[in-house]
């Protein structure tokens, strides 16, 4: 080997020349398969999944327990969708498209499914704070109270053990993304899972140990992911309980997290000058839509008067 | 050019990671979350730590070290992937220079040696040294574990010979990268708040460069790089430095050997203080000018650890009477006989973007658009890069061989004797930032207080219990504290944070011996004893 | 991984126990004595610990053994053991229902009110058992089908402590439960005839049953045992995998796959540089269903040497052997079996092949081939989503060939008298014979041996014919995810194609016998609350859909619908459907199917 020894060390009030630009190593080729859905002729990534392929010519699918950043668990099932040939229906978030396959996302069976699903949940939770479930409930004609007054349910009293988190399992459809969330797809902590079985199952510590005694880091992912209101900031949660919370009054702004120097994604949520919730975009690549308790909680330091109280007597302006 | 240099998609996709000296799962939250999605994805996972901490407990395999002992390990870990012919020869030829002083310094750190002055079994050297140097892609990321020590640009290089010496630098998922502590001190550095560079890394004392920025502002510019913060302290000491002007630091606090600092700072002429709170420092002032919160009360860029430049906006008002940052500063300049004009922050943006080639190619739109842009890019039509030094690895070599650098072990400054027989470490913990300014007020279920946190080992030691209240005393001062029993520690070492100096000022304790390269203290390594403490 | 443990310790006892399942822990990171020379300055975690996590099941078992119940302690350090956050473990171990996550006394007696039971009279030992030794969840439990059915009613007794002890009780009466529940001794008893047609010349699957030994690894090979192995051994893999394909073998669990076909998936992807793994699902859960346990129990080495010859055909180099966890004697033999073979070379060390026992822990849903592999991994036994399928991604993610018990006692045969031979034996396209479970109000409940083509009325023939009140009101074919046939339906001829074409399911070969003397409204209940109770809750249409169709039937039974019979049996409809076309797996596919059936034959709720 020469020894380059002598050679000088880069001069540092001499700029270095620029290299070549870097380049991510090339994603494997994916070939394009040809689809149909509902009749129409698609051709579609090898990977994709129904449900992409389906958005891809702008077919609406429901979903509960699907989000972006996390990987599918298919178990709430509304997204299904009639492949030709399958005896059952399949899964549109998590089955991939294959060549030849034809689907239907709305034929009867499907809507009787999604419809049942629907009325299944409506008629066992809560969905008071789930504004994306009723509108599909609307959406499929589902009626839950046909299964009559006595059907179970899981009601159960709200779980508020801390300062920052509002458990309500009696509005828990168990979509797993929570659990998810605060484990391996994000924030591997596992401070909570699926315990028991069946209708009993639920989301729990080890033991049901309150949260504060638990491994909980308070991150405030599982919150971010809850489709149901069932997972809630306490911030929202007194205010929505004071009567005070008004979603037409607030405005989303994005920006960076003032802690450490990983760069995160906030999305500031301001009613009247107030932040009262932060979230972070789902595509955004350095937090794939997650951050720590710092990023979700730690902006209280701006927050100098008290929270926002009741609404204003006079009428906001744009609520007309 | 000063950056980490790699991205953080890469770290999902290499193959080895080593944590040194960094306990990013508590530090950098959602950094670490990149690290378990490379962790899922196979990679193996070391961390080189005094203490066993969360992130040592996801490790593949966790070193132990003796606090400041990095060097050591890092020759040894050298040697061992010499001697057992494992050195990319080919990147060493085409792309380093000094090897061979490299070669020879490192080769007296066998790995018995490096048992003996850091305490890791040289098995668990050797190990490491090889899947290091065989990993198809590696990355090395380290935080102030490295950096708060006397030797802190040592430390650096130390880890920076690693990667040359295997070629895991300047590729696609193998890298280097200092994860920064604080939202913006990379972009800080990048606009020009480092002693002897102007915005873009640009060398006050090259002429050429240093014209192109006065014929810009119209102003002659110094042509001698200044001070770093330790060094202010000193030239104060000295009586060559009478006036301050703080923006948003808090060195009342956060200083090493606080006693030191708070004199320092008392006996100035005229202190000016600019800051969201009336802090420790600001107490001081002489005259404090309150500022909005730069995240979330005005606009601007912020710079991450992946040299991305990312955009912070408006989302609330700030309250009445609190003022922007660049409005204070325009204001400043007008009573100096200066008009800038009003701020608008994409016009002093694209000041940068005129001056700073790296930037140059960074419009608001762009920024918007792509998410932030990792630096360098130069143009509107450059992506940004992904990671740094690419030109390493270009045929032929483009821009000057990158220099191996001849570092020794040396033990921390503060030694351990009789007297001060524990070894007092710093750091922060997961739910607290810094002296606590901004995170003492918000009410965290994981918040306790400050605490000599001590292996259960030491406890039945010194004959002290969980809670006890004792006095904790270094050659400079002492606190007091209650211990807390915590087994990622082995007995010898000890550790506190300074999250909570009005409870426990723990700088009271920490020394000030300065890194001469980059003005760090070393926060890290403190000698200290217990002493049984009567409440009066 | 970071774990946050509470502050519960184990007791001595615990760790203990849990120790000698996992073996003593590396390092005082993972439960051991801190020894701070090399604790203070290195630990291995990571990925090595994390591939430890299928032993998390065998680590519950060895704590609930020894305690009763999974206690705060225990959990955290089977969680330290295993580096397995503790709110996860608590998720698997709530999962199963052979777990108590409370204090329970050591001696419980499981008491069987299923089906086949509950015609021979479980309804009435619950209530004596009730008034003698309180309401079940503590001293007595009520269980699911124990597959005990021939000897029906039956019970299982556990003991936890150091010598733990599990068995099964049956026939049982009342009054020796509470006997044994009291003073913990199981006086002696008959194990009663399971396979009547034992020692007849015909039987192919049952002909060493009452005659070989089933402990004795000789006996087996002095009845023929190993030479089949012998055989393929000199044949070669692909030669085996021909004679499979060549028998037209169909799997037994219920699907009714072509075996062949799958071990031709792996045998081709041998050469991928993944591992294969063969899993022998013996996780025999469905209602009315015990003819594995039979062969296990009396006939062990047959079952282990079948897996050794499929592990060699598709070149598997583990193979996990999944068995329920009611089934203790059927355990033991098999662990003794291959300990026998392990120590005469025909196993693990110097073979190519070895087999690890799991035992499963109360819960039907495992029998799901991908709830089985969750099981044996160490997590809840939820089902995955199909595709991709085991033979692509199975066990651990790589490919798996899982076949029944029974489909794997049918290859030592097709090897040594080559697949043209088996297949000629059956029908066309059900080749080979079949093992059939008896129960209920038949005369001789137990294991029949039959070749495919039989019809159900010769079955039941084989088996003595109708008892109880001599008139039959319906049989019940295929297991509660089966179907209820009438009288008039008994000439179906019991193979796949003719099943389906009458309507009906072979399933598990499941055929129990109702005498005009049973409520079928309490049966169909039960097997409502079955579903309700094995349901694991993943999926909406089955966790939710279970316990609606349940409450559906209650008002049913109870004659107060809403709205109208006619309403309620439109709703039903619709609930059946959801859980048929929606439900992850087939436990909610079929959930529906013996109560639909039914339905459709009599007017029950009228």
């Amino acid at each position: 080997m020469s020894d380059p020894t002598n050679a000088a060390a880069p001069n540092p009030l001499i700029p270095i020349p620029r290299g070549p630009v870097p380049l991510a190593p090339p994603a494997a080729a994916r070939c394009q398969i040809e689809i149909t859905i509902d009749g129409r002729k698609l051709s579609v990534p090898e990977g994709t999944t129904l449900l992409e392929a389906a958005r891809s010519i702008a077919i609406d699918t429901p979903t509960l327990c699907y989000l972006e950043n996390l990987t599918p668990v298919n178990v709430c099932r509304v997204c299904v969708v009639e492949l030709e040939g399958s005896r059952t229906l399949v899964p549109a978030c998590s089955r991939k498209a294959e060549p030849g396959m034809s689907i239907q996302t709305d034929s009867e069976r499907v809507r009787l499914s999604r419809k049942l699903v629907l009325e299944f949940l409506a008629s066992s939770v809560d969905t008071s704070t789930a504004p994306a479930l009723r509108s599909y409930m609307e959406r499929y004609d589902a009626h839950p109270e046909r299964f009559g007054a006595s059907a179970a349910t899981v009601a159960q009293p709200v779980k508020i053990d801390n300062e920052l988190y509002v458990r309500d399992y009696g509005k828990c459809i168990l979509c797993y993304k929570c659990v998810e969330a605060c484990g391996e797809d994000a924030q591997n902590t596992f401070a909570i899972a699926v315990a028991g079985r069946g209708f009993a199952a639920g989301i729990s510590t080890e033991f049901e140990i309150p949260l504060p005694e638990s491994a909980c880091v308070y991150c405030g992912n599982c919150i971010g992911v809850c489709p149901t209101g069932a997972l809630m900031f306490k911030s929202e949660f007194d205010m929505r309980q004071a009567g005070s919370w008004d979603e037409s009054r607030q405005t989303q702004t994005d920006t960076i997290c003032p802690y450490c120097g990983v760069g995160c994604t906030l999305t500031v949520h301001q009613q009247d000058n107030q932040i009262v919730r932060v979230t972070s975009p789902l595509d955004q690549q350095v937090t794939d839509g997650h951050l720590c308790i710092k990023g979700r909680f730690g902006w209280q330091f701006v927050q100098i008067t008290a929270p926002a109280g009741p609404p204003p007597a006079s009428t906001p302006k744009d609520a007309a | 050019m000063g950056g980490g240099t790699s991205s953080y998609r890469e770290i999902e996709e290499t193959d080895l990671i080593i944590l040194w000296g960094s306990n990013a799962r508590d530090t950098h939250p959602i950094f670490f979350h990149h690290v378990l999605k490379g962790v899922h994805n196979g990679a193996k996972l070391y961390v080189v730590d005094p203490r066993r901490t969360a992130s040592a407990q996801w490790a593949d395999t966790w070193l132990g070290l003796d606090v400041g002992s990095d060097i050591s390990l890092a020759n040894a870990m050298a040697r061992e992937i010499i001697v057992s012919g494992l050195a990319n020869r080919q990147f060493i030829e085409h792309s380093t220079s000094g090897f061979g002083g490299y070669r020879a310094c490192v080769e007296a750190y066998t790995l018995e040696r490096a048992e003996r002055e850091t305490g890791v079994p040289a098995a668990v050297i050797r190990e490491t040294a090889h899947s290091y140097a065989t990993a198809k892609h590696a990355q090395i990321c380290w935080t102030l574990g490295i950096t708060e020590h006397h030797n802190a640009v040592d430390n650096v290089l130390a880890l920076l010979n690693l990667a040359l010496l295997t070629g895991h630098v300047g590729r696609y998922a193998s890298g280097l990268n200092p994860l920064r502590g604080q939202n913006n001190v990379q972009g800080g550095g990048d606009m020009g708040a480092i002693p002897d560079r102007l915005p873009g890394f640009q060398h006050v004392e090259n002429d050429e460069l240093r014209a192109k920025f006065e014929k810009a502002w119209g102003v002659k510019i110094p042509p001698k790089r200044g001070m770093n913060l330790s060094a202010m302290f000193d030239a104060m000491e000295r009586g060559d430095l009478t006036a301050l002007y703080v923006l948003g630091e808090n060195p009342a606090d956060s200083e090493a050997d606080r006693h030191r600092a708070l004199k320092l700072l008392n006996g100035l002429d005229f202190l000016l203080v600019q800051d969201l709170f009336l802090t420790k420092t600001a107490e001081l002032a002489d005259v404090v000018l309150p500022a909005a919160a730069g995240w979330c009360e005005s606009e601007g860029t912020v710079t991450n650890s992946e040299r991305r430049v990312q955009r912070v906006r408006r989302a609330i008002d700030p309250p009445p009477g609190v003022r922007d940052d660049t409005e204070i500063l325009y204001d400043l300049a007008r009573r100096l006989g200066s008009d800038w004009g009003t701020p608008v922050s994409e016009n002093i943006w694209n000041e940068v973007r005129s001056l700073s080639p790296m930037h140059g190619g960074m419009s608001y739109q762009r920024l918007e658009e792509l998410d932030g842009i990792q630096w360098p890019c130069y143009d509107e039509s450059h992506p940004g890069e992904m990671y740094l030094h690419s030109r390493l690895w270009a045929e032929p070599l483009v821009g000057p061989r990158a220099p191996f650098s001849v570092v020794e072990f040396e033990p921390p400054v503060d030694s351990l004797d009789e007297q001060f027989p524990l070894r007092l470490t710093t750091g922060r913990r997961l739910d607290s930032y810094n002296t606590g300014v901004q995170t003492g007020r918000y009410s965290s279920p994981l918040r306790r207080s400050e605490s000599l946190d001590l292996s259960p080992e030491d406890g039945a030691r010194y004959g002290v219990v969980e809670g006890e209240r004792v006095r904790i005393r270094s050659r400079r001062g002492s606190v007091v504290a209650p211990v807390h029993y915590d087994t990622s520690l082995r007995p010898g070492l000890a550790f506190m944070t300074m999250h909570f100096p009005d409870e426990v000022a723990t700088n009271d304790l920490t020394i000030d011996a300065v890194d001469p390269k980059s003005g760090t203290s070393e926060f890290k390594a403190t000698a200290i004893r217990i002493e049984k403490h009567q409440e009066n | 991984m970071d774990l946050h443990l509470s502050a519960a310790l184990p007791t001595e006892q615990e760790r203990l126990a849990v120790d000698a399942a996992l073996g003593i822990p590396s390092s005082g990171w993972t439960g051991g004595v801190r020894d701070i020379a090399v604790d203070g300055r290195t630990a291995a975690s990571g990925h090595a610990a994390r591939a430890e996590r299928h032993l998390l099941l065998p680590a519950l078992h060895a704590a609930h053994a020894r305690a009763g119940w999974i206690s705060p302690g225990a959990l955290n350090y089977v969680s330290q053991r295993l580096d397995v956050p503790p709110a996860e473990t608590y998720s698997v171990a709530s999962f199963y229902g052979m777990f108590s996550m409370e204090p329970r006394p050591a001696r419980v007696i499981h008491v069987c009110d299923d089906i086949a039971c509950l015609t021979r009279g479980a309804g009435a030992i619950c209530e004596q058992l009730e008034n003698k030794l309180g309401p079940p969840g503590s001293a007595w439990l009520r269980s699911p089908c124990l597959g005990l059915c021939e000897r029906a009613p039956a019970a299982l007794f556990t003991e936890a402590g150091e010598h733990p002890r599990e068995e099964a009780l049956a026939p049982a009466t009342a009054d020796a439960l509470c006997q044994i529940a009291n003073s913990g001794v199981i006086p002696p008893g008959s194990p009663g005839n399971s396979v009547p047609q034992a020692g007849q010349p015909q039987l192919r699957l049952l002909q060493r049953i009452g005659k070989v030994n089933p402990q004795s690894l000789a006996d087996y090979r002095a009845h023929g045992g190993y030479e089949a192995l012998r055989k393929a051994v000199d044949m070669g893999p692909a030669a085996v995998i021909r004679e499979v394909i060549a028998s037209k073998l169909v799997g037994r669990g219920g699907a009714a796959f072509p075996a062949g076909k799958k071990w031709e998936t792996l045998h081709n992807s041998r050469s991928n540089g993944r591992p294969h793994y063969l899993v022998c699902n013996a996780d025999e859960s469905e209602p009315g269903t015990f003819k594995d346990r039979v062969v296990m129990e009396n006939d062990p080495f047959a079952l282990i040497e079948a897996m050794t010859i499929a592990g060699f055909a598709i070149g598997a180099q583990r193979g996990f052997l999944y068995i329920r966890g009611e089934y203790p004697l059927a355990t033991e033999r098999l662990l003794h079996a291959i300990g026998e073979a392990r120590a005469h070379g025909l196993l693990g060390a110097g073979t190519h092949f070895d087999i690890e026992l799991r035992r499963g822990a109360g819960a039907y849903i495992c029998g799901e081939e991908t709830a089985l592999f969750n099981s044996i991994e160490g997590y809840r036994g939820e089902p995955r989503n199909k595709p991709p399928y085991p033979t692509e991604a199975g066990l651990f993610g790589e490919p798996t060939v899982v076949n029944n018990v029974e489909t794997l006692i049918n290859v030592p045969g097709i090897v040594l008298e080559g697949g043209a031979a088996y297949a000629a034996i059956g029908t066309e396209r059900s080749t080979g014979t079949k093992l059939f479970c008896l129960s209920g109000h038949i005369a001789r409940p137990g294991v029949y041996e039959a070749a495919f083509g039989a019809t159900l009325r010769e079955v039941i023939d084989l088996a003595g014919g109708v008892s109880g009140s001599g008139r039959l009101q319906a049989v019940l074919l295929g297991g509660a995810a089966g179907g209820f046939v009438t009288p008039a339906e008994l000439d179906i001829p019991l193979t796949f194609e003719g099943t389906r074409a009458a309507g009906a399911s072979l399933g598990s070969a499941v055929v129990m016998l109702f005498d005009d003397t049973i409520d079928l409204r309490k049966i169909l209940l039960r097997i409502a609350a079955f579903f309700r109770d094995e349901s694991c809750g993943q999926c909406v249409p089955c966790r939710v859909g279970t316990v609606r169709q349940e409450e559906l039937m209650h008002r049913l039974a109870g004659n107060h619908p809403l709205v109208s019979v006619t309403q309620e049996a439109a709703v039903l409809r619709d609930i059946s459907q959801v859980m048929r076309d929606a439900s992850i797996c087939g436990l909610g596919h079929t959930a529906s199917s013996a109560i639909e059936s039914a339905l459709k034959r009599w007017s029950i709720f009228q």
